[in-house]
């Protein structure tokens, strides 16, 4: 009884200080009203986003059943901004919580092993890192054939490396801390170290990077889209959109070019502004009081 | 120094074997192995098994990792068969094309940037510091490409000043004979780096002005600016060497998407290509390489700072 009033008591300070921080609101704003509008919008506003339409290309924003228009291929544009952001938030939503969750483990128990193990497993980091991301993501697209799971494991399976050493460094101070100490005193197995402890007190460290892994992951779905690596059509990402609409430009078609090259800047700002807002929760130290 | 010169060396190298260790593992993984991805989809059975056996790729895996160490020490990263030249020789000519455009997009990112830093240091929370927050963020999320092409409208197109397309030649000396189609692909790829840096420089300058040195010399009546620049800057400056070596995967990630964009005949837009012709053996020569060069970029900066810095090769010799 006791302990659940506490633990309520943290969160909605933790609330509160959110809340405090309007940018952080705007950005939940942001990213609430661009998923409704991909995946709630289909519901309201329907179009074919499969078959495509040649009698009907380029077709100016506001022809009679086009609000926005249309592509070089006849598909409707607002129809297919709201498929491609659900692409988009699938795919930096999934790759960024992949990516979070494989780096909050490798980097819990490198930092907790310590010694050999640690130096191993964060020379393997270090490798990988030294690996620019784009060049990495380019090969492995080559490799495979890029389908939006496929796309997720690429991302997530590059971008862990950042949370890995954030956690690791978390757990080298945290497995010395006398609760940890105590526990393992009394026998505690380090399996349970790493579960109760060290992950717990790190999971604010993460929460907040998980945030701009996300909104990482969605500008590399873009520049893979760009390099021509993306998914291939009928599927769209805005990435894609943006990337096609470059070769339009300069034929006067700016509806193809100007709105998924902003909604992929409003989505990134948005988890960037909730990272911010997040890190004042969780950071303590941090908090401008 | 010598000695954390020592430890730091090894941590490299290790790194650069586990570098080609991933490269030799993705070259197995290929679908249908090297033999498939070189020939082609209509190559028999017999002569794929002749291009493995020239290749040694039939002899045991070590040995293979073996033989392709040898083969990279001796500065032979394979070759192109549709290219139909070797894979260190395409790289060579499209290396220092790469080199221009990377070091003068830093050289101006950081020549922006600690400025702009400092500026948001000094009037830190007040409207200088939020507009260049608000700027570099803005910066930080529009995916590079997108601002690249905003660049050619606004300089090529709306005010033609500059052309829209790099400089194009097979040789460094052709392409740095057309400064002015240089300017837009430099700036494309310092806006980005900007942003990163600026945010640097404010938090390691913030840092330095509340420490006790800097109250020691206001109070014996030094003048603020001499405060900022000659005492604050140099101490706050240090730790952007160690930016400039962390932040090369990133540069060249963004090279590689500004050569694309531009059509400028290096490194980047070699890699593209290649990806474009699943020619792996380009792939992943210039995936090493970079990678190799990231490596002692970062390592350089790491030697330089503990240079400057006394207190940092005391900790690490330390530990």
């Amino acid at each position: 009884m006791n302990d659940q009033t506490r633990v309520r008591g943290l969160w909605r300070n933790g609330l509160e200080v959110f809340v405090d921080n309007r940018l952080a609101l705007a950005g939940v704003g942001i990213f609430v009203l661009l998923a409704a509008f991909s995946f709630l919008g289909p519901l309201f506003y329907s179009s074919d986003q499969v078959h495509t339409d040649l009698a009907n290309v380029y077709l100016s924003p506001g022809t009679a059943g086009h609000p926005m228009g249309t592509d070089g291929v006849g598909y409707d544009q607002l129809g297919r901004l709201m498929v491609g952001g659900q692409t988009s938030i699938v795919v930096g939503l999934a790759a960024g919580l992949l990516a979070t969750v494989v780096g909050t483990v490798w980097g819990a128990i490198a930092g907790f092993a310590g010694g050999w193990v640690d130096a191993i497993m964060m020379r393997v980091v270090d490798a990988m890192m030294s690996i620019p991301a784009l060049f990495l993501f380019m090969l492995m697209a080559a490799i495979v054939t890029p389908t939006v799971p496929m796309l997720i494991v690429i991302i997530g399976a590059f971008a862990w490396l950042g949370p890995a050493r954030l956690v690791r460094g978390e757990a080298l101070t945290l497995r010395t801390r006398e609760y940890v100490l105590a526990m393992r005193g009394m026998g505690g197995t380090g399996g349970r170290a790493v579960r109760r402890h060290i992950i717990p007190n790190a999971i604010g460290t993460v929460i907040v990077n998980a945030t701009f892994q996300i909104a990482d992951a969605i500008l590399y779905v873009a520049y893979l889209s760009f390099l021509g690596l993306g998914v291939p059509p009928p599927a769209a990402n805005w990435g894609g959109m943006l990337s096609d609409g470059l070769s339009d430009t300069f034929s006067g078609h700016w509806w193809l070019l100007y709105p998924p090259g902003i909604a992929i800047i409003l989505i990134v700002l948005a988890f960037n502004f909730i990272g911010d807002g997040l890190r004042d929760v969780f950071e303590v130290r941090l908090r401008r009081r | 120094m010598a000695r954390y010169l020592l430890t730091r060396l090894g941590q490299a190298l290790v790194i650069v074997i586990l570098v080609t260790l991933i490269t030799f593992v993705i070259l197995h993984f290929l679908p249908g192995g090297a033999a498939r991805a070189i020939l082609g989809k209509e190559a028999t059975l017999e002569q794929i098994a002749a291009f493995n056996h020239d290749m040694g790729y039939d002899r045991p895996l070590w040995e293979q990792y073996a033989l392709y160490l040898q083969r990279l020490v001796r500065g032979d990263l394979g070759y192109s068969f549709q290219l139909n030249q070797s894979v260190a020789e395409a790289i060579t000519q499209r290396l220092p094309k790469t080199m221009v455009l990377s070091l003068a997009s830093t050289a101006l990112a950081v020549v922006i940037a600690i400025p702009l830093g400092v500026v948001q240091a000094v009037r830190r929370n007040k409207w200088p510091d939020y507009t260049i927050n608000a700027l570099s963020l803005l910066a930080y999320a529009t995916p590079i490409f997108f601002l690249g092409l905003m660049m050619i409208i606004l300089f090529a197109q709306v005010w033609p000043l500059l052309p829209p397309e790099a400089p194009q030649g097979f040789t460094l000396g052709e392409v740095l004979a057309d400064p002015a189609g240089l300017v837009l692909p430099t700036v494309t790829l310092a806006v980005l780096t900007v942003a990163v840096y600026s945010r640097y420089v404010r938090s390691s300058m913030v840092d330095n002005l509340n420490e006790n040195y800097v109250r020691t010399a206001r109070s014996k009546g030094l003048s603020e600016g001499r405060v900022i620049v000659g005492h604050t800057l140099r101490n706050g400056l240090f730790p952007v060497i160690t930016l400039l070596g962390m932040y090369l995967p990133a540069l060249f990630s963004g090279a590689l998407v500004v050569e694309r964009l531009f059509n400028y005949p290096g490194m980047g837009l070699l890699f593209w290509q290649s990806a474009l012709k699943r020619d792996y053996p380009i792939l992943l020569g210039v995936t090493l390489l970079i990678s190799v060069a990231t490596v002692l970029g970062a390592l350089v900066a790491d030697v330089l700072y503990a240079a400057v810095d006394p207190r940092v090769r005391l900790k690490a010799s330390r530990s």
